[in-house]
């Protein structure tokens, strides 16, 4: 399993990464390593393996529909890095 | 002060020895003495804990004192601290001050305990050494030149170094266990569901657990219980009461079978690190235990399963920090796809910008089932031989880390080396079993940590095991030398 350096370009694309060309082949030769150690799980039988998604096979509870936080709009965007009028600012997205 | 043990410190607190202001005091002072070398705390609260001591003295002076009231400890800086900057080790939350409290936070602050501020980590607690942090690498207590373990490196160290009598962690792969043995100290991670995971910040959520960090198990009992419980804002937390951890710690071990994996004894296991776990077994079997030799098959796949199942959740969990709502943000973005990506570029860091990417290639188009699918599946085989080897056997016990903590820069250029680190760790976490550390020995005057695996819930259990063999043995009340 080899990950070439286009590869990590998309995969960094897909996950609105910024990495700096210079750090690719590194990426690309520490991603590679770990994909041809992962690949060992492929000699793995798993035909009618039911997928493990929790330890304790627990659902996901269902709670009754009703208001139970209250608004605290200004507490959140006291944190945010840019906020006008109640709104968070992003560069315009809308010509 | 700081070689007492949590009961001594209560009773002291409530027969007006002394007040929690004074310990509290106490600890923040041994903080700012060792802690510019160790590097394991990344923001001390002294005004809030001399502020919270005060309170739990007016608690202590009613009668309306619990155990842990007045008690000073440390916080991983994952749990979120409404008004404290919660980092988690990264420049993404830098300026983070969380606008809420953790479950795990609150629940403290109801039992009156005193938090001393929060501790360093690997970033989003990504990392086997807490070489990742933001902040900068922890140092060991036992050996400034070596690392303390991670990701919860920074709380185990400060308990070794005895800065706190407690602290927390998170354990998603051993970040609980792996450093409780290369510190020298105890810590567990409970069953999957037991500690409320609201307001800590998510790494891989089918994984991560809160747990406590001890000098012993007696400790680590009072803050366990103190964590656990149901939470309805966790919708992977379990509705089930729980234990009196405490109670439990005195039942003798007449008759225990301890199971030992021969997965967990083979050639990757350092020869001295095994005698020493040889010779805790042989202390067990003088308390009454006996031993047989268990099969765990699939184990041996847990860390390449573990290297898909923890980086796709991980990629899914950190899309959230994206620039807009909190935490690090770009100067002078062009659009909007120019804010995200360079805002995650500039904040996160190496690790964790792996592991988004392994992550993000494992659930892209075409590849899903290939990796994510197949490792879910093979994490069931996983599980399958537990919950087939409890049938026979009451705890299983082996090394907790392959090796004595490695020097700073060791494994740090290769990372498969460092995910190995946790190969004893690991498959506990995709069971979702509860699991634990305590200290067994030195090897060259470094710690040797035996890791003790019960079956779900079996926590008082654990703690009980632990107990007995600290009552007979006095490895957890070794202390690093020059912080005596």
């Amino acid at each position: 399993m080899s990950l070439d350096q286009d590869t990590i370009r998309r995969i960094a694309r897909l996950a609105r990464l910024g990495v700096d060309e210079s750090e690719n082949e590194t990426y690309a030769r520490s991603l590679s390593d770990i994909f041809a150690f992962v690949e060992q799980l492929n000699a793995v039988d798993t035909t009618g393996i039911e997928p493990m998604a929790h330890p304790l096979d627990a659902r996901q509870r269902l709670r009754p529909d009703e208001v139970t936080e209250s608004n605290q709009r200004d507490k959140f965007q006291k944190i945010a890095p840019r906020v006008e009028a109640g709104l968070y600012l992003v560069p315009r997205v809308i010509e | 002060m700081h070689q007492k043990s949590l009961s001594e410190l209560a009773a002291g607190l409530r027969a007006g020895e002394f007040t929690s202001e004074a310990l509290t005091r106490h600890f923040l002072d041994r903080i700012e003495r060792f802690d510019g070398e160790l590097n394991s705390v990344v923001t001390v609260t002294a005004d809030a804990a001399l502020e919270a001591a005060r309170e739990a003295d007016r608690r202590i002076a009613a009668g309306d004192a619990g155990p842990l009231t007045g008690i000073p400890f440390l916080h991983k800086d994952i749990f979120c601290t409404d008004g404290v900057r919660t980092s988690c080790g990264s420049r993404m939350l830098d300026n983070f001050e969380a606008p809420y409290d953790a479950t795990v936070t609150e629940k403290l602050r109801q039992a009156g305990a005193v938090m001393l501020g929060k501790t360093n980590m690997d970033e989003f607690a990504m990392g086997s050494s807490n070489e990742t942090s933001f902040y900068g690498p922890v140092k060991n207590p036992w050996d400034t030149g070596r690392v303390p373990g991670g990701s919860s490196g920074g709380s185990a160290a400060a308990v070794a170094a005895r800065l706190a009598p407690l602290a927390t962690g998170t354990d998603t792969g051993g970040s609980i266990r792996q450093p409780a043995a290369l510190c020298g100290i105890t810590g567990i991670k409970p069953t999957y569901g037991r500690v409320s995971r609201y307001g800590m910040i998510a790494f891989a959520s089918s994984l991560d657990q809160g747990g406590p960090f001890a000098t012993s198990a007696a400790d680590a009992a009072l803050l366990l219980e103190a964590m656990s419980g149901f939470d309805p804002r966790d919708s992977t937390s379990i509705d089930r009461p729980v234990e009196d951890y405490s109670a439990a710690l005195e039942q003798d071990l007449d008759g225990l079978v301890i199971g030992l994996p021969k997965e967990f004894f083979d050639d990757g296991l350092d020869a001295r690190v095994r005698a020493v776990i040889d010779a805790a077994i042989e202390e067990y079997r003088r308390l009454g235990a006996t031993v047989k030799e268990i099969s765990l098959p699939n184990s041996g796949l847990s860390v390449p399963v573990y290297y898909v199942v923890a980086p796709a959740e991980c990629s899914s969990n950190l899309s959230r920090m994206d620039g807009v709502r909190f935490g690090h943000r770009c100067e002078d973005p062009k659009d909007l796809d120019d804010l995200y990506t360079r805002s995650r570029g500039e904040g996160f860091g190496a690790e964790v910008k792996r592991r988004i990417m392994i992550g993000t290639y494992a659930l892209s188009a075409g590849y899903y089932d290939a990796y994510y699918l197949k490792a879910q599946q093979i994490r069931r085989l996983i599980r399958d031989d537990f919950v087939k080897a409890f049938e026979e056997v009451d705890v299983i016990m082996g090394p907790t880390s392959p090796t004595t903590a490695f020097r700073l820069g060791e494994k740090s250029d290769d990372p498969v080396t460092m995910y190995l680190s946790d190969i004893y760790t690991i498959a506990v976490n995709l069971a979702g079993l509860p699991g634990m550390s305590i200290p067994a020995g030195l090897v060259d005057g470094l710690p040797v940590g035996l890791q003790l695996i019960g079956d779900y819930f079996a926590e008082g259990r654990l703690l009980n095991i632990a107990h007995q063999y600290q009552k007979v043995t006095d490895w957890h009340t070794r202390c690093p030398a020059g912080y005596e």
